[in-house]
């Protein structure tokens, strides 16, 4: 019999065109191509020529059209109408809209710019939003790092001139070993993905360190559950082991990291702890040739890691001596640390001997020359086949900037970073904290601030503090509670703000942050502060405005919405002076464009500021006669000009054929658009690794524009800046701490990675530590909005490992009191077996609102869906010396989201009903609620 | 037309990685917004914005927890589709011939104009590959995008699913299994690739590569004592240390005087 | 396996329709004129109403003449084949019955056959379920299935004799059903270990289902019933559809109009009690995708 089937049209026309811009489902910006049909979104898809993510795309990315055409996008301007938190609002006009603006913001530029507080969330465009800052004069500008991973990124740059994701990655290509601690999935995932899939299929083997074995975790071939906050302790163990064993690499140590640098080893004087500098500042090593002092860049020199010297009374010894006294005590042996870790020490020495092994036995040449910073020619590239990565899990604890500190020190006393199968700096970075600017906090009423709000201190004297010793910043960045705070404290800023401490603002302009709810800690305690009122019954915090596209929980707390468009609709530009998305071997830039006009009264939040700012004429933004520079945010991505040449995009420059430096290009947008929406420049071959000390890379910097002359530099083990603020406490210096900050700053800001117990005041009867995690199909609040991705992930169980569920008599399904020092929470709980067995966790940013995002009021994520951030506090508990504590990393100011400890035990569903508690009552939604049945379909 | 075809020329099917899959979810919206707009009726969903959302959907991705006798409990990322069956029991029982299996390639299809909707193929499926659309009333399954495969309009390098052209991981393979020479069936015989259920005897196309063994590190003696040489001690305190230390450096080049 | 009640209702009178049916088509009893019209009114309105039903459930019930093309391998187009020529041949049978007082034997013969033969198709399409093993029973689903049409038709058609003995056939069907049933999945060899082809490494555990929102299969498939609640429920199912009934054709009582009466109750007995054991049939299958969601 013959079979009969159908005809199957099988090359049906796909789209009429495919417009090819940058993602912005979460923060990787990767490479999409938009498929259009009769004008209208139809399908999308991973750009095969895009740097970041090679065509691939994850399922927030493909789930972009839901996002584009969700029911919960702004319409137009909003104006309160109804009191604040209510959600009540009426549509006003874009000219409505920017005059209350304008009033409220002009006056306050003429006499108290520092009374203006922008902060933006998970802003891209922070170089552009900075500068319109600068230019406003408010000291108070900051985006979310703070309270994501500011201590990975900046114990990074401190320590190696770079960090994770945007500052390096894996050499994905040759490596064997890769180990993960801590890693939030959502960020540089499909990267990190890409990467996982890329070496797996070598058969090179991944660890990883976290104490949930979820996602990347679970498909780890060593899975090590380790007690949450205890990751540098494990760390160090590793470093005790390895040095012990002579497994570091001594070449490497003494020619590329100040391992060799003459430290001052005496208490009594001035620089104790300081480096031994020659006249021009360079730090001096013994030079094992001749077994003289010599500058550490001298050519030809061979820094002696074994050196000491004595100049008078003064002992000098080598950094490197140093850390082996440190870390060759026995209180870093396996045995000493598995307890507190959770992990047992035949398990860390396994680790610590297959890291050895690989990359010493497995240590490879690639035969390609070049020469580094001293002159000298190498044949050969040497690699050591052992990468690692990390995030917000390591990060996120009150001492993680140590932890990451330490991280960063294993890689380099490994002899990875930098060399083939290690980890590699994308562009622009390496680049050392010293080529950073310092933080800026000089107000002058109607000019600029004195320069950039955010970097890096070299010392006490950056610190941002008025003549009193006050914090020059509402957040207290940069100030003795959290010296190194290198991206601000924007959980911080409400309660400052509310307590007026250290001062009163007026006006709060946030972009892009859901701060009324999963963006800060104390949820309820903040949702207060944005409604609390005065003795004339005037709110606290006296005008609030808020940009976001989409009608989120933080939309009920403003008193002006500046509704923005989607990221389909719009301009941007990923700027190489901003947050890039280079690859290691290249250099890249990207813009977003309108690939369709919106159909709604909204602008583009940058649009916005450009025309705020020509309003008010603020310097940057208007020419010398007075006109406005820049009529957009497009406008300004293509004319403006950081530096003669230097511009947001560096691709596509002067005539168009210019890179790197060029004059401004009137078709550069044009030009990307036709590129794919991107830009990518290789580094040549010779210059691919080994950049910090590579002449070939270095050159290849500059004429990008990276920066303007070679800027060679070592790799710090040992941190200078951290042990002058060591020594402030010491009382040593002019600028001196206040005395109840003096012990604290000798024991954390220790020159040398250390290992310390957070703080755990108030934890009695809390036990157990709790987490949470983004899933990788959501990005912080935004995924629930998304048709398809709130299926997904419609409410989350807190997840409990088995032992836990046994010991309060739980099973799934089941609801738990779930109590912390702060509050308490009744929610649903799932048994978990792959989880530290002393750990629960729970999907970050799925609990809801009830009214928000166009979601019915009985959706799941308002009703069984919960925040842990209820638990949480911004400060600690009370300790008695009538002072509070931050909730934060006592160096960077990093919010500590992972220190929380609860107790479990097991409730009746709350009021009988099947509703997570706290419940929040309703906001009012100014967009109505969404369709109930969705059939899409653009063609046809 | 319901009997299944002898044979097929080619059999055309995934090989998913469970050794690599973390469980994102690309694949599983990848392949709805494709079928959403592509071949028949949008996959539609219900109560979207609501207290109950449900949708259709081609691919899901479950997981799994595995408690070995020792060691940890592993947790395995699970994507599943139509794993496009030689013996596929949903063609059979279709009563009106709107599910078929394609001669040339081996996909299971679904004629739409054809189905009534009475469901008896996804009772047939045990693999839950088969979901009835609410608001277009007819069945619903993988493609294995016939509609991408071999569509001329797209670039060559796009002829695949949408599910693996997205996967971020790689954890998805397509091909012809049919051929052992194939990369997917080199694939599956290098790294023992398993059906599902195979007591059903529907003899699935798609395949799957079963982990590889974890957490190996420290748990036998073994190699513990395999591993050890690389951790010998180069000293029991710090003067040792620095004395093997000033050795070492003279044996690096240049490093003696 | 949700217990949907179209197909509740549809297997249950459809099953009773084709039984009388068949007892009309074999003459018993041999009637004539009105009260043959009364017989055959109610035997179609319990066949064609159960067919009808069985559309509700239908994405497109406006194509389902579709479904008689494929009777070669579909035992669902088998059914519908069937079912149209039994209704046909008893059609004429009916006529000649009605209005020619006439019984034309083998015409009746053939629509009996073919009544008995629908009941037989339906039951297979739940009995060739690899995927359904409590019902994957041959020929224990199909003797079922058959056993029940023909002691309700027998009710029905007031064969009192034969009522009690295929009630009697019926029930120890029922019971043998219920036992066998009850070690089906596990004698089936399926397992979340086999379905996920991971039972070598450990035990299996499903931690989580691919989204938290419901779907078609769960909706499906997924149906849970307790233990107590499904035991109650076969008890007062086997008290309706068998035990009673016989009792009550077993009760000396004199008058035929209380032997109408007490039959009468019998044949009501005897539905509702199908029905509760049909509900059951559906409520207590256990589909194996139910596996991959960690639930059966």
């Amino acid at each position: 019999m013959t079979i009969q089937q159908p005809e199957v049209e099988t090359s049906p026309p796909v789209s009429d065109e495919i417009r090819k811009t940058t993602c912005y489902m979460c923060a990787c910006r990767c490479g999409i191509n938009v498929h259009m049909k009769e004008g209208k979104v139809a399908y999308i898809e991973g750009n095969r020529d895009h740097p970041v993510n090679k065509g691939v795309l994850c399922a927030k990315g493909s789930a972009g059209i839901m996002q584009h055409n969700a029911p919960s996008r702004l319409r137009a301007p909003l104006k309160r109408v109804g009191p604040r938190g209510s959600g009540e609002f009426e549509e006003i006009s874009w000219d409505e809209a920017l005059d209350i603006a304008q009033g409220w913001l002009e006056p306050l530029r003429a006499k108290h710019p520092e009374k203006l507080a922008f902060f933006t969330g998970r802003d891209q465009s922070q170089s552009f939003t900075s500068f319109w800052a600068q230019n406003f004069g408010t000291c108070n500008y900051a985006a979310h790092g703070g309270f994501c991973s500011v201590n990975m990124a900046t114990a990074g740059i401190y320590t190696m001139g770079g960090a994770f994701w945007e500052f390096g990655q894996p050499d994905w290509d040759h490596t064997k070993l890769f180990l993960l601690f801590g890693v939030a999935e959502d960020h540089d995932s499909n990267p990190i993905k890409m990467g996982i899939g890329k070496i797996k299929a070598r058969g090179a083997r991944v660890i990883g360190v976290n104490p949930i074995r979820t996602g990347y975790n679970a498909v780890a071939d060593d899975w090590v559950g380790i007690t949450p906050g205890t990751d540098g302790l494990f760390i160090l163990s590793l470093v005790h082991v390895l040095m012990k064993a002579g497994k570091i690499d001594l070449d490497y140590l003494s020619r590329y990291t100040n391992a060799p640098v003459l430290v001052n080893r005496d208490p009594d004087s001035d620089d104790f702890g300081l480096f031994l500098r020659d006249d021009h500042g360079a730090p001096l090593v013994i030079n094992r040739a001749t077994g003289q002092l010599a500058p550490y860049d001298m050519h030809g020199v061979r820094p002696d890691l074994n050196g000491t010297f004595r100049m008078g009374d003064v002992t000098h010894v080598s950094v490197f001596r140093l850390m082996a006294e440190k870390y060759l005590d026995p209180q870093y042996a396996p045995e000493a640390v598995a307890d507190q870790c959770g992990v047992p020490a035949t398990r860390i020495r396994a680790i610590a001997a297959e890291i050895a092994r690989v990359a010493f036995d497995e240590a490879f040449e690639i035969q390609r020359e070049w020469t580094d910073f001293r002159g000298e020619t190498h044949q050969t590239m040497r690699g050591r086949p052992v990468s690692m990565h990390a995030m917000r899990g390591v990060s996120a604890h009150a001492n993680g900037f140590q932890t990451c500190r330490a991280l960063h020190v294993l890689q380099i006393l490994l002899g990875t970073v930098e060399v083939p199968g290690g980890f590699r700096f994308k562009p622009p970075y390496p680049k050392p904290a010293t080529a950073h600017p310092p933080p800026h906090c000089r107000v002058t009423p109607g000019k600029p601030l004195d320069g950039p709000h955010l970097g890096f201190v070299q010392g006490p004297e950056h610190l941002a503090l008025l003549n009193d010793d006050s914090p020059a910043r509402i957040d207290k960045a940069f100030t003795w509670e959290n010296p190194m705070s290198s991206h601000g404290l924007m959980h911080m800023v409400i309660s400052n703000a509310h307590a007026g401490d250290p001062y009163k603002i007026d006006t709060l302009f946030l972009y892009m942050a859901n701060m009324a709810w999963n963006s800060s800690m104390n949820t309820r305690g903040v949702m207060e502060m944005l409604t609390d009122t005065d003795e004339n019954g005037e709110y606290v915090i006296p005008h609030l405005i808020y940009s976001d596209a989409y009608s989120s929980e933080m939309v009920a707390y403003a008193d002006l919405i500046l509704p923005d468009t989607t990221y389909l609709e719009r301009h941007d530009c990923i700027s190489l002076l901003d947050r890039p998305i280079c690859e290691a071997d290249g250099a890249a830039d990207a813009i977003r464009w309108p690939v369709v006009e919106p159909d709604r009264d909204v602008r583009g939040f940058q649009t916005v500021l450009v025309q705020l700012a020509n309003r008010m004429k603020l310097p940057g933004f208007t020419a010398e006669d007075g006109s406005a520079k820049y009529q957009d945010y497009a406008d300004y991505i293509v004319n403006h000009e950081r530096k003669p040449g230097i511009g947001p995009l560096a691709g596509f420059r002067g005539d168009g054929t210019e890179t790197g430096r060029g004059a401004p290009n009137p078709d550069q947008l044009d030009s990307y658009i036709k590129n794919g929406g991107f830009f990518l420049n290789h580094i040549p071959e010779e210059a691919q690794y080994y950049k910090p000390w590579n002449r070939a890379y270095q050159d290849w910097a500059v004429g990008m524009g990276l920066f303007d002359a070679p800027q060679p530099y070592l790799f710090q083990l040992y941190v200078e800046p951290l042990r002058k603020f060591q020594a402030a406490a010491e009382g040593k210096g002019e600028r001196q701490p206040p005395d109840h900050l003096r012990a604290r700053l000798k024991q954390t800001m220790d020159p040398l990675p250390i290992w310390y117990q957070t703080d755990q005041q108030g934890n009695d009867g809390f036990t157990v530590s709790a987490l949470t995690q983004r899933p990788m199909a959501m990005y912080h609040s935004w995924g629930s909005q998304n048709a398809w991705l709130r299926q997904l992930h419609g409410h989350n169980p807190l997840y409990v490992p088995t032992r836990l569920m046994r010991a309060a008599g739980l099973k799934d399904g089941d609801w738990a009191r779930v109590t912390s020092p702060h509050g308490e929470i009744t929610v649903p709980v799932l048994e978990m077996a792959a989880l530290n067995d002393n750990t629960v966790w729970t999907w970050n940013a799925i609990g809801k609102r009830k009214g928000a995002w166009a979601l019915s009021h009985d959706a799941p994520e308002a009703t069984k869906g919960f925040l842990l951030n209820h638990l949480i506090h911004e400060l600690l508990p009370p300790r008695g010396d009538g002072l509070r504590w931050a909730n934060s990393d006592p160096i960077t100011g990093q919010a500590a989201w992972f220190d929380l400890k609860v107790k479990i035990e097991k409730a009746a569903p709350p009021d009988g009903l099947s509703e997570s508690q706290p419940a929040t009552p309703a906001q009012t939604s100014p967009i109505g609620e969404g369709p109930k049945t969705l059939t899409w379909k653009v063609g046809k | 037309m319901t009997d299944l075809p002898h044979t097929t020329s080619r059999k055309m099917g995934l090989v998913i990685d469970l050794d690599t899959c973390v469980g994102c979810h690309a694949c599983v919206i990848s392949c709805k917004g494709w079928n959403t707009e592509n071949y028949g009726a949008p996959l539609s969903d219900q109560d979207a914005y609501g207290a109950d959302p449900s949708g259709t959907f081609l691919n899901r991705v479950h997981s799994y927890e595995v408690q070995p006798e020792q060691g940890h409990a592993q947790l395995i990322h699970f994507p599943k589709s139509c794993l496009h069956c030689e013996d596929a029991p949903c063609v059979t029982v279709c009563p009106t011939g709107a599910s078929y299996k394609r001669v040339e390639d081996g996909i299971v299809l679904v004629n739409e104009e054809d189905c009534i909707g009475c469901g008896l193929c996804a009772w047939s499926c045990p693999y839950g590959a088969r979901e009835l659309d609410l608001a277009a009333g007819v069945m619903k399954k993988c493609t294995l995008c016939v509609d991408r495969i071999y569509n001329e309009n797209l670039p060559e390098e796009d002829r695949q699913p949408a599910c693996v052209r997205t996967c971020p991981a790689g954890a998805r393979h397509f091909g012809d299994l049919g051929d052992p020479g194939s990369d997917v069936s080199q694939l599956v015989a290098a790294r023992g690739g398993m059906d599902l259920m195979p007591e059903m005897g529907t003899k699935p196309v798609n395949k799957y590569l079963p982990p590889r063994p974890k957490d190996t590190l420290s748990q036998t003696h073994e190699q513990i004592d395999v591993l050890a040489p690389f951790l010998a001690p180069v000293a029991e305190d710090t003067g040792g240390f620095l004395g093997w230390l000033d050795r070492a450096l003279d044996k690096l080049p240049g490093g003696s005087n | 396996m949700h217990p949907a009640p179209s197909v509740i209702v549809f297997t249950t009178l459809s099953g009773l329709g084709f039984g009388l049916l068949f007892f009309l088509g074999l003459g018993m009893p041999e009637v004539t004129g009105m009260v043959a019209f009364v017989f055959y009114l109610i035997a179609y309105a319990l066949a064609v109403g159960g067919l009808l039903a069985s559309t509700f459930h239908l994405g497109h019930p406006e194509r389902a003449w579709k479904a008689f093309s494929q009777w070669r391998s579909s035992w669902l187009s088998r059914e519908g084949c069937c079912a149209v020529a039994a209704l046909l041949t008893m059609g004429v049978y009916a006529t000649g019955a009605v209005f020619l007082q006439s019984h034309w034997t083998l015409v009746g013969a053939l629509g009996a056959a073919l009544s008995l033969g629908t009941v037989f198709t339906t039951s297979m399409i739940y009995a060739q379920l690899k995927t359904v093993p409590r019902w994957n029973m041959v020929p224990l689903t199909p003797a079922l299935f058959l056993t029940l049409s023909l002691a309700g038709g027998a009710l029905l058609a007031g064969q009192e004799g034969q009522a009690m003995g295929l009630l009697t056939l019926a029930g120890l069907t029922l019971l043998a059903y219920w036992h066998q049933g009850d070690r089906a999945f596990a004698l089936s060899g399926t397992s979340l270990a086999t379905a996920t082809g991971l039972g070598a490494r450990g035990d299996v555990r499903a931690f989580e289902p691919p989204h938290t929102g419901t779907n078609y299969l769960l909706r499906e498939f997924a149906y849970v019933v307790g233990r107590k609640h499904a035991t109650r429920l076969r008890v007062i199912g086997f008290a309706l559809a068998i035990a009673l009934p016989l009792l009550c054709l077993l009760l000396p009582v004199q008058g035929l109009m209380a032997k109408h009466l007490l039959a009468a109750l019998a044949v009501v007995l005897h539905i509702a009690g199908v029905a509760c054991t049909r509900w059951l049939f559906f409520a207590e299958a256990e589909h194996v995708v139910g596996l991959y969601y960690g639930k059966r």
